[in-house]
Parts: structure tokens; C-alpha cells; sequence
């Protein structure tokens, strides 16, 4: 495996008195797709948070592009998710008081010192990767769903960071806008050099492009390698979560009484 | 047992509560200021000025004219009993400078513009729109909440002003043409005894403290709100009833401290 | 386009608050007419002020001429001492003029009117007013009208 692009250890995170992750080592290889599955609410966002810097671990640390997180004053840590991070949120967040151009624009404008003429050709760049360099002019709430993920998606590349989250990309999208969203994480991953992290319920598009699959349950890793490793895993629970097997581990009943007892006694 | 369990729960209320002004003082004293990367420039603030004042003056003024003339003909009505007609036009404009002014002005802002402003920003909170402005590092609250903050604490005067003036002509509308009282009788009388700083000022102070606590109340709002179609709806409700509730309990405060030499 | 429409109504919006201030100045609170111009001060003694407060208007003939500027009570011979801001322009007024606190209406507000006497020397800056009536009292009024009628029954 190449070096990590970041590495957690010892990783421990309390929603209250719920511990979201316990004692939580992984380590995350730089270059490569990573997509990180698990059950509904086993904190994959609350994951990508931690490693994005706007949550804090109650205990261990979170290592990214080798740097501790805890360790970096306010500003450093500013500059970081600035230069090398870029994040693809669930609906796209994109602004709404800004048109296409001026989102992607966006941080282009606030972080840099360059020329309207060099953001414009930036921007235009950025937009025909996505394929919506024509929509330009257009106002989010103008968009449709897909359409509004790959401006996110641009937004995100603009300023050609070296990690991208993407959370939940393919939630909620037809066949043909998650075609498009597959062909243009896979591609910006090897046309930029990216690390990408992928965090998503869709078993069938993740392990299409993933390089590595890591299965998060309970708190903890219950499985990491590549798509075919893990569907082949001795950890029942791994291949119910991959086959996408509707009993198993996951139980399909809510714990409840004897069945036959319930019913009888609503008879009485 | 249950009167303990009753007061333990109305004193995690009261901790909560505690801890969320604690969280509406940061983010006003944080939010007053501007400057820093992607914050708001003065092109945001005339926009919110805009959506906030531009668009609060038609009820501002209908409602002005509207509880003017009640005024006039409520006062024509009382003072007759007393012959004091003469006194109306001193009593139409006390009463909207000191009071009605400042305070229905506000009510009605704190229901049009607070509402408003507090389910944008909370909508924007849902979309995760805050948080991706952090993650590019930018503060949130530099560029969505201080201009709408600043244009909330410039234009509530600004309607205030206006209200009253629209109130005291509506009077004289009502007092004059409608039930017959002298013109004189009406503005002259009122000349000398309202004065510039006592109450015309006095009453635009009100509004400055006003225009800043109900906009403070519906910027918190929003940003504090519960990012879901239920806590959008639940904030929105919130703005409106504690701003209206501190401007009541304010007005009584700063007319007690300003009029009443409490 | 639409940006300059905005700016445009928004640079209306505050001109026009600020033209409801100004009018108010002037239109309702009346405050060109008085306390402009220049005033000279004028002082006097009373028993009783029977609610002349500050602010009240100081008139000859029924024509307003100053206001009360401050009120206070004189410790050493008890009494309420009132310091007036007459108008420059009447400069004339004799030393022997009187002052009376009155009603206005039935239930109007008190006032101080002046009556201009006979001497030649007149009040300057400073200057007190030596003969002063008390404000009537409603009560002392209704005494005197039950003691008179007692009276006359016996």
C-alpha cells in the first residue's frame, strides 16, 4: 500500500453519551478511491467531519497529509482545508444567492489574487470537465438535482486540492446523472492525483470505482481492502452489508415479544 | 418524586437556555465586525437593506396611517368628554413618537423581516450551505450574518421614522377632515408640546435598541436552528415570539429609564 | 441591471427616512419656531407652583415670549424658584412686572404670564421678578367658598 494520506489512531468521538467511534485506527491510501460503507448511522459524515477539521476527536489523533490536526492553530488549519481539501456535499450546497459561474468562482475570488480573466478561463475549465460549461449563466435552484452535484464537483476542484469527500454522491440520482457522477469521480481522481474518499450507501456504483472498500459497524472497522476482498470476507456482517442481503448480522426484526403471544394477546 | 423530576427538567431548561445566550452573544459580538476572507462586501449589505427595509415598507406605512387615524378618532372620542379637543394633535403624536412608533414598528419587522431572515438562514443551514463555506474557510457568519445583522439595525429606524410620520399625518387626516378639528388647534398645539430631542429622538433611540435585538434574535435563529424542515418551521415560529416578547419587556425598560425617571 | 435597481431603492429608502426625521423636526415638534434666537434669563419666587413644570411657556398679553428653563426649590427661604429664558426682542419689560402662574382651559397645562408695570428701569439678565402670584389651588378655592357660606349661615 503507498503512504497514507491520512491516518487516524486511537480515534474516540462522543455524541453526548453515545461513543460514535471507539478507539478507531485507519489509515487511508494517498491516490487511490477509498469508499467507506456502513450501516445508517454509523457516523460516516460525522467521520468526514473529524477529518475535515469542523469536529474535534474527544481522544486519539487524525493525521492528514502527515500533519496532526489537533496540533494546528486556527489559521494553519484554515489554510489547510483551503490548499488541500475540497468537499462534495450531499445536495450539492451550493449557494443559492450565486449563479453556476459565480459558485465555481467562488473560492477562486475569495482566496485568490488573481485576474477576472484568469478565474474566468479557471472556471470555464473546471465547468467543461463537469460537462456544464453552457449552464454557466444558470441559478442553482434552476438546476437539476444531477446537474447541481457536478457544479458542486467543480466548485470542489477549483482550487485543485489534493483530497476531495464526497458524501453520499450518488444518493438520490437517476441511472444516467449517477453514470456521469461515476465517469467524473474516477476521472478527476486520475487526471488530478487525488485522494478521494467516498462515503455511500450504494454498494454496487462504490466497489465499481473504489480502489479499497472500508466497512465501518458499531464504532470500528469491520473490514478493509479492495471490493473483491471483501466480498469474499470471513466476517459475516462484511458480506450481508456487500451482498446488500436483507438478514444476517443486521438483524430484519426490530427486537420485539414472541410473535405468537403478541397477537394472542390483542384477542383477549 | 414527580415535583423533583418537574424541577429538574425546568432547571435543564433553564441550563439550556443559559447556554444558548451564551451561543447568541458569541455570534453577535462575533458578527458585528467585518472583514476576513469571502466575507460580505458592501454590494451584500445594500442587497439585505434591501430585502429587509425596501420590502418591510408597504405594511410599515399602511399600518402607520391605519393605527394613526384609530388615534384620531379614539382620541376625538375620549378627549370630547373632557373638551379638550384642542389637545389631539399633542396626543396622536406623543403617543406614535414615545410608543406606538418604536413598538408596533417593530413588531410588525420582528414578523415580516425577522421571520424571513430567520428561515433563509436556516435553509441555508439544512442545505449545508454554512458548511461548505466552512469547509472552503470561509466564516459563515462573516458572510451571511453581518450584513443582514447591520441591515437590520439601519432600517428598522429608518421605518420607524417613517410609521410615525405616516401615523401623525393620519391622525390630522382623521382629526381634521373627517371629525372637524381646528388645523391650528391641531398641529400647533402639537408643536409646542412635542420637542425634538425628548421625543422624537427619544423614540428613534427605541428603534436603534429594537432594530438590533429583533435581528439578533432572528439571525440566532436561524443559525442555532435544527437543520430540518421541522426546525426550519420551529425557528421561524421562535423569532417571532421571543422578539416580540423582548420588545414589549424592552419598551417598558428603556421607557421607564428615558420617560419615566424610574 | 437589476443590482441598480436595488441600489436605487435602497439610496431612496434611506433618503426618505431621513427626510420623516427632518419633517418631524420641524412639522411636529415645532423646533425652529422657539428656543432658537437668543434669550436673557429671568427669575422669580413663588409659594406654591400648583404643577407649572419645565418647559412651560412664559407670555405677556397672551403672547408666548420664553419658556421655564429650570425649576428648584430655595432652601433657605423655602419657596420654589423658577428661572425663565425670555426672548431678546423683549427687553423692555419694567422692573415692577409681575409674574402669575395660570391655567390654560379647564384642565390645561399651567403657564407663567407676565403683566409689564409702571416704572422706567427695566429687567436685565439675571435680573428677579419681585411681585409674584401663586398658582390658585382648586382646594383652597373650594375652602374658601365652604367657609364663606358657614359664615353667612350663622
Amino acid at each position: 500500500m503507498s503512504d497514507s494520506y491520512i491516518s487516524m489512531r486511537n480515534l474516540s468521538f462522543y455524541r453526548g453519551e453515545r461513543a460514535i467511534f471507539k478507539d478507531l485506527s485507519l489509515d487511508l491510501p494517498r491516490g487511490k478511491i477509498t469508499a467507506i460503507m456502513g450501516p445508517s448511522g454509523t457516523g460516516k459524515t460525522t467521520l468526514l467531519r473529524l477529518i475535515g477539521g469542523q469536529l474535534a476527536p474527544d481522544a486519539g489523533e487524525v493525521r492528514v497529509a502527515g500533519r496532526n490536526l489537533q496540533s494546528l492553530s486556527r489559521t494553519e488549519m484554515l489554510t489547510l482545508r483551503r490548499e488541500r481539501m475540497g468537499m462534495l456535499f450531499q445536495a450539492g450546497a451550493l449557494f443559492t444567492d450565486l449563479s453556476v459561474f459565480d459558485n465555481v468562482a467562488f473560492p477562486l475570488r475569495t482566496h485568490t489574487k488573481l485576474p477576472e480573466s484568469m478565474i474566468r478561463d479557471l472556471v470555464l475549465m473546471k465547468l467543461e470537465a463537469v460537462g456544464l460549461r453552457g449552464a454557466r449563466d444558470l441559478m442553482p435552484a434552476q438546476l437539476s438535482g444531477g446537474m447541481a452535484r457536478r457544479v458542486a464537483l467543480a466548485r470542489s476542484v477549483a482550487m485543485d486540492p489534493e483530497l476531495i469527500m464526497y458524501d453520499e454522491p450518488f444518493a438520490g440520482l437517476d441511472p444516467v446523472s449517477m453514470g456521469m457522477i461515476v465517469k467524473l469521480i474516477r476521472g478527476l481522481n486520475q487526471a488530478l492525483g487525488l485522494t478521494s474518499l467516498l462515503v455511500s450507501h450504494d454498494v454496487q456504483e462504490s466497489c465499481s470505482i473504489a480502489d479499497y472498500v472500508c466497512v465501518l459497524s458499531g464504532g470500528k472497522v469491520i473490514g478493509f481492502g479492495t471490493p473483491q476482498e471483501l466480498k469474499d470476507s470471513d466476517n459475516a456482517e462484511v458480506r450481508q452489508f456487500l451482498r446488500g442481503e436483507p438478514d444476517g448480522p443486521i438483524p430484519f426484526h426490530f427486537p420485539a415479544s414472541d410473535y405468537a403471544q403478541d397477537l394472542l394477546a390483542g384477542a383477549n | 418524586m414527580w415535583l423533583f423530576k418537574q424541577l429538574q427538567a425546568f432547571g435543564q431548561q433553564g441550563v439550556r437556555a443559559m447556554e444558548a445566550m451564551g451561543r447568541a452573544a458569541f455570534l453577535l459580538l462575533h458578527s458585528l465586525t467585518w472583514g476576513g476572507p469571502g466575507s460580505a462586501t458592501w454590494r451584500d449589505l445594500v442587497k439585505q437593506i434591501y430585502s429587509v427595509g425596501v420590502l418591510s415598507l408597504l405594511i410599515i406605512v399602511v399600518a402607520g396611517f391605519f393605527v394613526g387615524m384609530v388615534l384620531g378618532l379614539q382620541g376625538f372620542t375620549i378627549l370630547s368628554n373632557f373638551g379638550s379637543v384642542s389637545a389631539l394633535g399633542t396626543l396622536v403624536s406623543l403617543t406614535i413618537l414615545r410608543e406606538l412608533g418604536p413598538v408596533v414598528t417593530a413588531l410588525l419587522f420582528a414578523g415580516r423581516a425577522g421571520s424571513a431572515l430567520t428561515a433563509e438562514i436556516s435553509l441555508m443551514k439544512a442545505t449545508e450551505q454554512l458548511s461548505a463555506m466552512e469547509m472552503m474557510g470561509v466564516d459563515p457568519l462573516k458572510r451571511v450574518i453581518t450584513p443582514r445583522l447591520w441591515a437590520g439595525i439601519i432600517s428598522l429606524p429608518i421605518l420607524t421614522a417613517l410609521f410615525s410620520l405616516v401615523g401623525i399625518f393620519g391622525g390630522a387626516f382623521v382629526a381634521v377632515d373627517l371629525v372637524g378639528v381646528d388645523t391650528g388647534a391641531y398641529w400647533g398645539n402639537m408643536q409646542a408640546a412635542v420637542q425634538f430631542y425628548e421625543d422624537v429622538v427619544k423614540g428613534l433611540i427605541k428603534s436603534v435598541v429594537f432594530g438590533v435585538v429583533v435581528t439578533w434574535i432572528a439571525v440566532y435563529q436561524g443559525y442555532d436552528s435544527v437543520p430540518t424542515s421541522e426546525g426550519i418551521g420551529k425557528a421561524t415560529t421562535q423569532t417571532v415570539v421571543i422578539s416580540s416578547l423582548a420588545i414589549l419587556g424592552l419598551d417598558f425598560v428603556l421607557t421607564a429609564l428615558m420617560f419615566g425617571g424610574i | 441591471m437589476r443590482m441598480r435597481y436595488i441600489e436605487l431603492a435602497v439610496g431612496a429608502f434611506m433618503v426618505v427616512g431621513i427626510v420623516a426625521v427632518v419633517a418631524m423636526a420641524f412639522r411636529v415638534s415645532g423646533l425652529s419656531s422657539d428656543s432658537q434666537g437668543s434669550t436673557y434669563v429671568l427669575k422669580a419666587r413663588f409659594e406654591n407652583l400648583g404643577g407649572l413644570t419645565d418647559r412651560a411657556k412664559v407670555s405677556m398679553a397672551g403672547v408666548t415670549i420664553g419658556r421655564v428653563n429650570k425649576i428648584y426649590l430655595d432652601p433657605k427661604r423655602y419657596e420654589a424658584v423658577v428661572e425663565m429664558s425670555i426672548s431678546k426682542n423683549m427687553n423692555t419689560l419694567s422692573k415692577d412686572t409681575s409674574a402669575a402662574i395660570m391655567t390654560a382651559g379647564l384642565l390645561g397645562e399651567k403657564f407663567i404670564a407676565l403683566s409689564v408695570g409702571a416704572e422706567d428701569e427695566v429687567l436685565k439678565d439675571g435680573d428677579w421678578i419681585s411681585e409674584t402670584q401663586s398658582a390658585f389651588m382648586l382646594e383652597d378655592m373650594i375652602g374658601r367658598f365652604i367657609f364663606n357660606n358657614q359664615g353667612k349661615k350663622e
